[in-house]
């Protein structure tokens, strides 16, 4: 299983903080998952629309689009931070 | 000496910095930057096993850029108020300019690698450039 995490607005609009999933085959990469998890429910849709407001980090370390995502990863979804 | 906390209790900068001097007789130069909650309630939410994971990291790499002798990151999470101290870096050197600058990398690096997001009574704050750009300006090829 993939862990899946949502923070901040990400998890308001999924309406969820997370989930463990199961990738399909066609799913390897970051920007693969994206275009997967969209299809998932409107509010996935909603939430990962604008993929420039999107970060991703895979095992907690930040990704881009083509990083690799496989089972027993932990892959999180957020806005881009804003701490400090 | 590297001390890391991410808490909701609030942090005495004072007592901080004597920490990272207490015992020794090398260090020259300590730079402390406090953050503090401006105009508006702010609650702060994070990734923690990230957040640990990223504040070690831009430590590390501090550590390895200028000659440190202490640093110290803490940084608050929850609900907040307007005043509130909300992060601070300490940071120690021998010598002034290793101390100034370390402390500025290490702010302009968390502002933009540490997963932290804060939300007031309008909503989640947006990411500002003028932060990435700060960062920017400590890249290396």
């Amino acid at each position: 299983m993939t862990k899946l995490l949502y923070f901040a607005w990400v998890r308001e609009r999924i309406g969820s903080d997370g989930e463990d999933i199961s990738l399909p085959p066609s799913v390897a990469t970051v920007s693969e998952l994206l275009d997967w998890l969209s299809t998932r429910s409107p509010a996935h849709a909603t939430a990962l629309a604008e993929r420039s407001r999107l970060r991703v980090a895979v095992n907690q370390d930040f990704a881009d689009d083509y990083t690799p995502v496989g089972a027993n990863d932990e892959i999180a979804i957020f806005p881009p931070v804003t701490g400090g | 000496m590297l001390r890391i906390r991410v808490q909701h209790e609030a942090f005495d900068s004072g007592a901080e910095t004597a920490a990272l001097t207490a015992g020794r007789t090398d260090i020259g130069a300590v730079v402390t930057f406090t953050g503090l909650v401006r105009d508006h309630a702010l609650h702060l939410e994070h990734y923690p096993a990230m957040t640990l994971a990223q504040l070690d990291k831009i430590a590390a790499t501090a550590q390895t850029r200028w000659p440190l002798l202490g640093v110290t990151i803490i940084h608050r999470t929850g609900d907040l108020l307007p005043a509130d101290p909300i992060v601070l870096v300490a940071v120690a050197a021998a010598h002034r300019a290793a101390a100034f600058e370390a402390a500025a990398f290490l702010m302009d690096w968390l502002k933009t690698q540490a997963p932290f997001w804060k939300r007031d009574a309008q909503g989640w704050v947006a990411a500002r450039a003028e932060d990435d750009a700060a960062a920017d300006r400590w890249k290396r090829d």
